[in-house]
């Protein structure tokens, strides 16, 4: 019974990491209908820059946090001003082609700068082992992304449905010219948005890197992860791809204890089959734009 | 003259062949007795130029975009590797039909799930699918050989006659024959009626099946024999090279596909060739460059070819040829890429 709990808890904070790393992309691919198989590189990018400042700088790992946020988000305003909004308006085929060059591209970079093994992020010792409540096992660092991600998707959900921003970005998306005749600055919303996501996308990376393991190889490996999530959450809201993220790391920690033979197939399988039941995502709209 | 006989005409024009075609074939030919260290190379080149060819058939002429093309050029690689590795078909003619054949039934079987949806959800599906083939493969290493691969697989002779020599020569000349064969059927299917329904499904699925075509089993059908082309390709490369891995799965590999067919350009049957050519001589230039680190400079040219915009790039590199023919025959340029977008 115990087990069974560690197993849900380490579920759930998994799939709330896969939600930090993926909700940007819900947004590019959900909702402004760009196909973005280069996310996982801003991702990659955020965890190296987490790793660099702890490891050899000697940061504290909470200061370097925010640093993996800013450095990804950075990233992310660059490349959406020169190259991604060319790309906005052109076929899905032309934005396959140019974010698998743009992992290619980042794949390569890490690995000649970094080399290609694993990196480990040097942890302070709070964060380190577990605690028992009740008997559950209950690890600390996992107890730190379950309680930082929670705050972060409490706070995106706020900022979606009450503030101003939040409205402006919703109206973009529904109809982008309709909110510009209304005065909105619609690309202005979009790049601000692509590079939020981004960061969210670099925190993620550098709190993945004690579980999901940090290689230049992380964002072909993730790649099919953030699309599932994305995909069979919808992209009509935060809460569904947060509950396909939550869906997907119990299902992924519980295939890979219960069956580990049948390692990632659960998943896959998963996938094509609530991809022709619902081609719009569990939770999604059913008009697609 | 009437608009359907006009129609006819115009087709038929296009699907006689013209002497760029032969003289195309003649220097693929020469090739072959003009640099014979070089077999290994260039039967690789027409592996690749076989399985981009698989895809043009969908997403040059029926406009579907997939991101797991390699999933039925696994299948054909290692059913033609068990079939040699357990002596159930020794020939090896024989077991590439069975093998592309093998391809072709996983092909008809997971077209249901790609005709659904958009491209968006083809995509997923069509990786999914690749993964998920990786991952059975990984799963039944008994059976595949896990990461190891299959081992020992021992080619017998073609036609019990031409035994596959280690320079390659045999192995060269069966490709070029295999892939002319294949070129020569999927010539006369994309000229065929067949065909040109195909195209008007690309352009515009909702006319297309207003003017009467069945739009689905028109689909269905082609997505199948790009599985059997794929599957063969595979085979192929598991009869020439003697090894089937796990990377036969890669999405590397569907993804380095993509790239072989952007370069040579969609739609007309030869992008696939040519691209293959110059994917491969590419890439070996880069890996002397950087012997790591090659796949950054892939990626470049991927990036590279769509900001400039894959049209305007095919209408660079045939600017010289069409002047050069515009000059010579005095008459309209013919070389040109037919179709635009996919």
């Amino acid at each position: 019974m115990t087990a069974i709990l560690t197993n849900l808890f380490d579920g759930v904070a998994y799939g709330m990491l896969l939600f930090v790393l993926a909700c940007g992309l819900a947004v590019t691919l959900g909702l402004m209908n760009f196909v973005n198989l280069a996310h996982g590189a801003f991702a990659m990018a955020g965890g190296y820059v987490c790793m660099v400042l702890v490891n050899r700088l000697g940061w504290p790992f909470f200061a370097a946090l925010p640093l993996a946020f800013v450095s990804a988000a950075a990233i992310g305003i660059v490349l959406e001003r020169t190259l991604y909004r060319h790309l906005y308006t052109r076929s899905h085929l032309d934005q396959v082609l140019f974010t698998i060059g743009l992992t290619f591209m980042s794949v390569a970079a890490v690995d000649y700068i970094q080399g290609s093994s694993r990196v480990f992020i040097n942890l302070p010792a709070a964060l380190q082992g577990q605690f028992d409540v009740f008997g559950v096992g209950i690890g600390r660092y996992r107890l730190m992304i379950v309680v930082i991600c929670g705050l972060l998707t409490i706070a995106l959900q706020m900022v979606l449905a009450k503030t101003r921003f939040g409205s402006r970005l919703r109206a973009a998306v529904d109809d982008p010219r309709a909110a510009s005749g209304l005065g909105i600055n619609v690309p202005q919303v979009f790049a601000f948005t692509f590079a939020f996501g981004c960061g969210l996308a670099g925190l993620g990376g550098a709190l993945s890197a004690e579980i999901l393991g940090l290689d230049p190889y992380f964002p072909l490996k993730f790649m099919i992860y953030f699309l599932i999530v994305v995909t069979v959450g919808g992209s009509s809201s935060i809460t569904g791809p947060f509950l396909a993220s939550l869906l997907l790391g119990i299902g992924d920690v519980a295939g890979k204890y219960y069956v580990p033979k049948m390692g990632p197939f659960v998943i896959y399988t998963m996938m094509i089959v609530i991809l022709i039941w619902r081609p719009n995502g569990l939770f999604g709209r059913t008009a697609a734009r | 003259m009437s608009a359907s006989s006009d129609v006819g005409y115009h087709a038929q024009r296009q699907a006689r062949w013209h002497y760029g075609e032969v003289a195309f074939w003649l220097i693929v030919l020469g090739c072959g007795f003009l640099f014979p260290t070089r077999y290994l190379i260039m039967t690789d080149i027409l592996r690749l130029a076989l399985f981009a060819m698989s895809l043009d058939l969908i997403l040059g002429y029926a406009g579907i975009v997939s991101l797991g093309h390699a999933a039925f050029f696994g299948v054909g690689a290692y059913a033609a590797g068990l079939l040699a590795l357990h002596g159930i078909i020794n020939e090896p003619v024989l077991a590439l039909i069975v093998a592309g054949l093998a391809a072709m039934v996983l092909g008809f079987a997971t077209s249901f799930l790609v005709i659904r949806g958009v491209d968006l959800t083809r995509l997923m599906v069509t990786l999914g699918i690749a993964l998920l083939l990786e991952a059975l493969a990984e799963r039944f290493s008994n059976i595949t050989g896990g990461t190891d691969g299959l081992q020992g697989i021992e080619m017998q002779p073609i036609f019990g006659q031409i035994p596959f020599d280690m320079f390659g020569k045999a192995g060269f000349f069966y490709s070029l024959a295999v892939l002319f064969l294949l070129f020569l059927l999927a010539r006369r299917v994309v000229h065929s009626p067949f065909g040109l329904s195909l195209r008007a499904i690309k352009n515009n699925p909702l006319r297309a099946a207003a003017i009467g075509i069945p739009v689905n089993r028109r689909l269905i059908a082609i997505y199948t024999l790009a599985a059997f082309y794929a599957g063969i390709a595979g085979a192929l490369f598991t009869q020439t090279t003697a090894i089937a891995s796990l990377d036969v799965f890669a999405f590397e590999r569907s993804a380095d596909l993509m790239l072989v067919l952007v370069i040579g350009g969609t739609g007309y049957l030869y992008g696939g060739l040519i691209g293959a050519v110059v994917f491969r001589m590419l890439q070996e230039w880069f890996s002397t460059i950087t012997p790591q680190y090659w796949q950054f400079w892939i990626g470049l040219v991927l990036v590279v070819i769509v900001l400039v915009g894959r049209q305007r790039l095919h209408r660079w590199v045939l600017f010289v040829p069409n002047l050069i023919i515009k000059q010579v025959a005095g008459r309209k340029a013919v070389v040109a890429v037919p179709e635009s977008d996919a």
